[in-house]
């Protein structure tokens, strides 16, 4: 096990993304963030949070997507996943939209969510942002636009990002 | 997480796990059919047929909208113009079908079992759509989600369950969910219409009383009187029956509480339950009816992938 963020660098790197968001979305008027589930929604919320502290007063959209029924490994054997809550009550018609997940490594989850995004709306555009990027295993031609930290693992190691709420401290580890 | 069973052929073999599931699954396709496009590519590969032998609107309507809705490719069969007619027995007709790659089987049919004979002979999930007297456990799912969605819970609830109980597979599937779920039920009827043991072979209480199980009540599953099933009449009239066991305003209004109403439809408007009380802000009939698509939708999602476990 290695720890490839502690809770001071999670939050600095949090910081860090928030203050690149605004650089390129300023006031956020026509802009819309959404999480996604299960686990992206750790990231998006503190993001939300961080982002309102640092704009006050300023509406954000923030909103989260389950992608469980537009996955492509539904019928191929492997186990089936239980589906969390999609909740966007706003429209994503002509917005710039950044989605947000933890950890981006094969890009087939990112995949799911354009499509299931898309049956929201037709956004202006899709901007991804990702705590964690594994580099070198993408299985789709998919990048993203904001990155917290890029590392190298093994397909053998595990990335596993670990929340206050959720599990008792901020943490980002590899797990062989 | 995944069902406990390879089929859903009846609520007596779903564990309580098996059902939490399938409302967990069936609470976020209730959310997607409130979008926009309401409709996931989830079941893209996958075509089902739905095998009625017996009549339906509903439940029929529900399948073919809940698997459309999931992106499945489905056919329609029923028995009337079919080779049936012609003497083909069920699981012939049912393997013709299969071997132009079918996936998944929806079956009504009036023989009790008959879906349970069929998933010894055949390799593919296959949906119980009501068989005969037997169970029809989408119907009781989409009744518990109800109560569910409306009283948070089915745990320590009660629920009257009232009329033709006899003949009734509604009847049963809900017991056993109920029951499973934590809820009490009693059943409530003439005597000629409630099968004798009940209450020791499946744990609810017997009333023949509608006012005193309404009182009791917190929720009312009111059924309809299937004078098709009757082969010697049971009850003197449907006046009479109406008379004693028919839910009425007059009857409601005398409770010292409001309790929910349900029917499985369809209603015999006048006979076992009144207009007025059909039609009125007590009754969730039409949300059962509206929740009968996304609990089909959990249900067919979860079995569908169960194909390779069968082959």
């Amino acid at each position: 096990m290695k720890t490839i963020l502690n809770g001071k660098q999670l939050a600095i790197t949090i910081d860090r993304l928030c203050h690149q968001l605004i650089e390129n979305h300023l006031q956020f008027e026509n802009t819309v963030l959404i999480g996604l589930q299960p686990r992206g929604i750790y990231l998006g919320d503190r993001i939300y949070e961080t982002l309102k502290k640092l704009l006050p007063g300023t509406a954000i959209h923030y909103g989260k997507l389950d992608i469980t029924f537009y996955r492509d490994d539904y019928n191929k054997g492997k186990t089936l996943h239980v589906p969390s809550e999609t909740n966007i009550n706003f429209s994503i018609e002509n917005k710039k939209v950044v989605l947000i997940d933890d950890v981006l490594y094969t890009g087939r989850t990112i995949r799911s969510a354009l499509d299931a995004m898309l049956d929201f709306g037709r956004p202006a555009s899709v901007e991804l942002l990702a705590l964690i990027d594994r580099r070198f295993s993408r299985q789709l031609p998919i990048q993203p636009d904001y990155t917290g930290r890029t590392i190298d693992a093994l397909i053998s190691q595990k990335v596993r990002v670990l929340w206050e709420q959720r599990d008792g401290k901020d943490e980002v580890i590899l797990v062989d | 997480m995944s069902l406990s069973v390879k089929h859903l052929l009846g609520i007596r073999d779903l564990q309580r796990q098996d059902i939490e599931l399938i409302f967990q699954t069936a609470d976020q396709f209730k959310e997607v059919l409130q979008r926009p496009i309401k409709k996931v590519p989830t079941l893209r590969d996958t075509t089902i047929v739905n095998l009625f032998f017996e009549n339906s609107t509903r439940t029929r309507i529900s399948f073919e909208l809940a698997e459309k809705r999931l992106g499945a490719d489905t056919i329609n069969f029923s028995a009337s113009g079919s080779s049936v007619s012609k003497g083909e027995t069920l699981i012939d007709t049912v393997n013709n079908i299969l071997s132009m790659k079918v996936d998944v089987v929806v079956m009504r049919h009036s023989a009790s079992g008959a879906p349970h004979f069929l998933s010894r002979h055949i390799q593919v999930p296959i949906l119980n759509a009501g068989d005969g007297i037997n169970e029809h456990p989408t119907q009781a799912l989409l009744d518990a989600f109800s109560i569910r969605e409306k009283l948070g819970t089915l745990e320590g609830k009660k629920v009257a369950i009232c009329g033709d109980i006899m003949h009734s597979r509604v009847a049963l599937s809900n017991i056993y969910c109920l029951k499973k779920l934590g809820a009490e039920v009693t059943v409530v009827g003439p005597p000629t219409l409630i099968p004798k043991h009940m209450a020791a072979a499946l744990g609810v209480n017997v009333s023949y009383n509608i006012r005193e199980a309404l009182q009791w009540c917190d929720v009312a599953n009111v059924l309809r009187i299937q004078l098709e099933r009757q082969n010697t009449p049971l009850f003197s009239s449907l006046r009479e029956y109406s008379l004693a066991y028919g839910v009425n305003r007059q009857l409601l209004d005398s409770l010292n509480k409001e309790i929910l109403i349900m029917h499985p439809g369809p209603i015999n408007r006048g006979v076992e339950l009144d207009s007025d009380v059909a039609d009125s802000g007590q009754s969730i009939i039409l949300d059962q009816v509206e929740n009968g698509v996304a609990v089909r939708m959990a249900a067919l999602y979860l079995l569908a992938g169960k194909k390779q476990e069968l082959v």
